[in-house]
């Protein structure tokens, strides 16, 4: 799994590649939290490219909407996969959060 | 052969239970003498119904052999402590860092000890206490010292250890196997003590439970989790924790809207209202929670209507305060024009722009100061603040953590496993006092779940885990039936009064075949452990049993403290604590006072020769059941059988 950040116009991408599982969920957590810290607290995270996703990724991803919105911002999810959406619907979590189709579209009503 | 011959067992007390409590009810009450006769007839329903669901336990009674673990699996072994001696902290994460199959020992310290941390560095052993994030919010116990290390760690599995339970080397090889089943949530193991003697005096090991019930309810697929010597899976305690979650989030953004209201309408009678900038600010407010009430009813995301909420009413405070401020500095400006002024000039923009991102923060806000709108706004959000963390995986509705996560992960799909096998050695109280105090908590956790989430309407179970999970409940409330069992018998003697219509034949046929197979039944399933312990405390302990249900009742509905503490685990009280058991000496001389006066009427012919004989028989049982007290008061701790005379205390 890897991760990377990209600033757009009103917000900041984060791509998380791989799998956000047990092992990677507390690096998400502190990789997000040093983007908060350069500044930007709206974060779209784009799991295009996140093959598989588990309760702890799912666990870290709400540690990292706590901070944002702690730090007066937002953060949303974007292009998410069949599994991925299979564990949100599993837990319930699609209804805390909404996944947009597209990264764009995730800050696109503001 | 075994499970044929209880099977029977079960039907035939199941069917004489019946036919002698139908009795009772419909053709033996004694109206005359209602107020202890329906008490009595109450008792020995309730009674009857706790042996039905002792039957079911027993009707599928499962024997395992574990499959073989798999290799490479990520482990972690906590073992959890508050403030038991650092000596016997570090035996057991000595123990079990040389468990065998490749893992990490974790010691989680509640009580933040120095020492301890100096002396697990030193040995190379893991060492956790809480985060920032606990300060100044609920700690939950055990169960929120075990959430925090989920947070800290990232094996698959984790191994719960108390501080007192040393675990044998081979413990994972035994029991991470059942996790090939990826179903598998729990794996729980015996709890078996080695500092009690033969006779067991303070009735500390369990083998009805870690034995036939565990195995029963294990045949159901709802065996427990009882906090200790388990192995649990880490996505199946995350989901939970993130459904938890998703519920906890709900419901606070549904109460405060529904109270947002009122407390709007409080907030316009208040002083502050009357600056036109806050009724004007509560009008947003108001038109803010409107919106979010009906993003909810349209079916939109948590996160979305929070924020949006949120973003409306700071842009509401932000432009109210800015045109405060503009018409402020317009006045200045005015001021100074007029010549009036200090001439100290008026503010540059940059400096308004400043001032209103100030006066707008939520500490400055005019919203501030109203505390039930700011109580709201606080409330529809999806940060979960009152919390340390967001997410809980380990249920924190109860003193005992572990029946409740049990039977959520059962209510969500998971399999749990019970494997009979001791695997671990831990340590007992060894005196009443802190014995008290350990049951006395057992109960108050089970009831507490009971109240609080009652299985019978859990969704998500079959009926079968259902009934198990409350049959343990139901166990628990054998004090109210104990007093009635206590009384009866010395009411009659005393006062001749019979809650029965008549002790004839009638009585005699129904009940001796009930009482004879449920007595067979018992040894049957018990399968030659020692069960008479545990049935003597389930009677003698009444005082406990009864406190620990009006005090989780309160605390329950009425939110009073529970006044709970944790078990010590080193001796605590002093040998021969009689006002300990106060009731229950009591009720012993009660019952030998009304024997005596029993016999005097029985010789001046004021009571009937039968019922005094059988009401006698009666109070010779309860005395010989109460006499475990005695035993329990002059016990002086464990002495091991070879060494003799120096009592132990680790």
């Amino acid at each position: 799994m890897d991760f990377s950040y990209e600033l757009r116009d009103s917000y900041t991408e984060v791509k998380v590649g791989g799998r956000l599982n047990m092992v990677s969920a507390p690096r998400l957590r502190e990789f997000v939290g040093d983007v908060l810290l350069k500044g930007s607290n709206r974060i779209v995270v784009n799991l295009a490219e996140t093959s598989f996703m588990d309760s702890s990724g799912l666990g870290a991803l709400i540690g990292c909407l706590k901070a944002t919105r702690q730090a007066g911002g937002d953060l949303r999810i974007a292009a998410v996969h069949p599994q991925v959406k299979m564990v949100l619907q599993l837990t319930s979590m699609d209804r805390v959060l909404t996944s947009y189709a597209t990264v764009e579209e995730a800050f696109g009503d503001e | 052969m075994h499970q044929f011959l209880l099977r029977l067992l079960v039907l035939l007390t199941v069917i004489f239970g019946v036919n002698y409590v139908a009795w009772r009810w419909l053709e033996s009450l004694n109206w005359s003498a209602w107020w202890i006769a329906v008490p009595l007839v109450l008792a020995e329903t309730y009674s009857l119904v706790d042996v039905c669901l002792f039957g079911l336990t027993v009707w599928r009674t499962r024997e395992r052999t574990p499959p073989p673990a798999a290799p490479g699996l990520g482990v972690d072994v906590f073992i959890t402590t508050y403030n038991e001696p650092i000596e016997m902290v570090l035996e057991t994460a000595l123990a079990a860092q040389r468990i065998r199959y490749p893992h990490r020992t974790w010691i989680l310290d509640d009580g933040s000890r120095t020492e301890l941390r100096e002396a697990a560095e030193q040995h190379g052993i893991g060492y956790l206490t809480r985060s920032a994030d606990w300060a100044d919010r609920p700690r939950h116990a055990k169960a929120g010292n075990l959430n925090n290390a989920l947070m800290a760690t990232d094996g698959e599995f984790m191994m719960i250890l108390d501080a007192d339970q040393i675990p044998k080397p081979e413990i994972l090889d035994r029991t991470l196997g059942y996790f090939n089943n990826r179903k598998v949530a729990l794996v729980q193991t015996p709890q078996w003590f080695v500092n009690v003697p033969e006779d067991d005096p303070l009735g500390s090991q369990a083998p009805l439970f870690y034995g036939p019930l565990q195995q029963g309810k294990d045949g159901w697929n709802a065996a427990f989790f009882c906090g200790s010597n388990a192995l649990l899976r880490r996505e199946a305690l995350m989901q939970l924790g993130l459904v938890g979650y998703v519920d906890e989030v709900e419901k606070n953004i549904r109460t405060a809207l529904k109270g947002s209201r009122s407390a709007i309408r409080r907030a316009r009678r208040s002083e502050q209202a009357r600056d036109p900038m806050v009724a004007q600010l509560l009008d947003e407010v108001e038109r803010a929670t409107a919106g979010a009430a009906a993003g909810l009813k349209e079916g939109r995301s948590y996160s979305e209507i929070t924020y949006t909420l949120r973003r409306t009413v700071d842009a509401a405070v932000q432009k109210l305060v800015a045109a405060d401020v503009h018409a402020l500095q317009a006045d200045l400006a005015e001021i100074e024009a007029m010549g009036l002024g200090p001439g100290s000039g008026s503010l540059s923009p940059e400096e308004v722009e400043i001032a209103v991102a100030g006066l707008s923060s939520r500490q400055w806000s005019p919203l501030g100061a109203l505390e039930s709108v700011q109580a709201v706004l606080e409330a529809i959000s999806i940060e979960r603040g009152e919390e340390a963390q967001p997410v809980m995986p380990l249920a924190t509705i109860s003193v005992t953590e572990d029946m409740a996560t049990s039977m959520r992960l059962h209510a969500m799909g998971w399999k749990s496993v019970y494997h009979h096998e001791i695997l671990a050695i831990g340590l007992a109280p060894e005196d009443l006092k802190t014995m008290l105090t350990q049951r006395l908590r057992w109960a108050q956790g089970t009831i507490q779940v009971l109240l609080r989430e009652n299985p019978l309407a859990k969704r998500g179970m079959k009926w079968t885990q259902r009934l198990m999970y409350f049959a343990t409940m139901w166990s628990y409330l054998s004090g109210f039936a104990a007093v009635v069992y206590i009384a009866a018998p010395i009411i009659y003697l005393i006062l001749g009064i019979l809650p029965v219509t008549s002790l004839s034949t009638d009585f005699f046929i129904r009940f001796i075949p009930f009482m004879v197979v449920n007595q067979i039944l018992f040894a049957v399933a018990g399968r030659g452990a020692k069960t008479w312990r545990g049935q003597q405390y389930s009677l003698a302990l009444f005082p406990t049993w009864i406190k620990a249900c009006t005090t989780a009742a309160r605390n329950v509905w009425f939110g009073r403290p529970l006044g709970f503490a944790v078990t010590p685990k080193v001796k605590e009280g002093n040998s021969r604590d009689w006002h300990l058991i106060r009731p229950q000496l009591v009720a012993m001389a009660l019952l030998a006072v009304a024997a005596v006066v029993g016999l005097a009427r029985l010789a001046v012919g004021l009571n009937e020769p039968l019922g005094t004989l059988v009401n006698v028989a009666w109070v010779v049982y309860d005395l010989v059941v109460l006499s475990v007290l005695f035993k329990a008061v002059r016990y002086d701790g464990y002495v091991p059988e070879e060494e003799g005379s120096q009592a132990v205390n680790r």
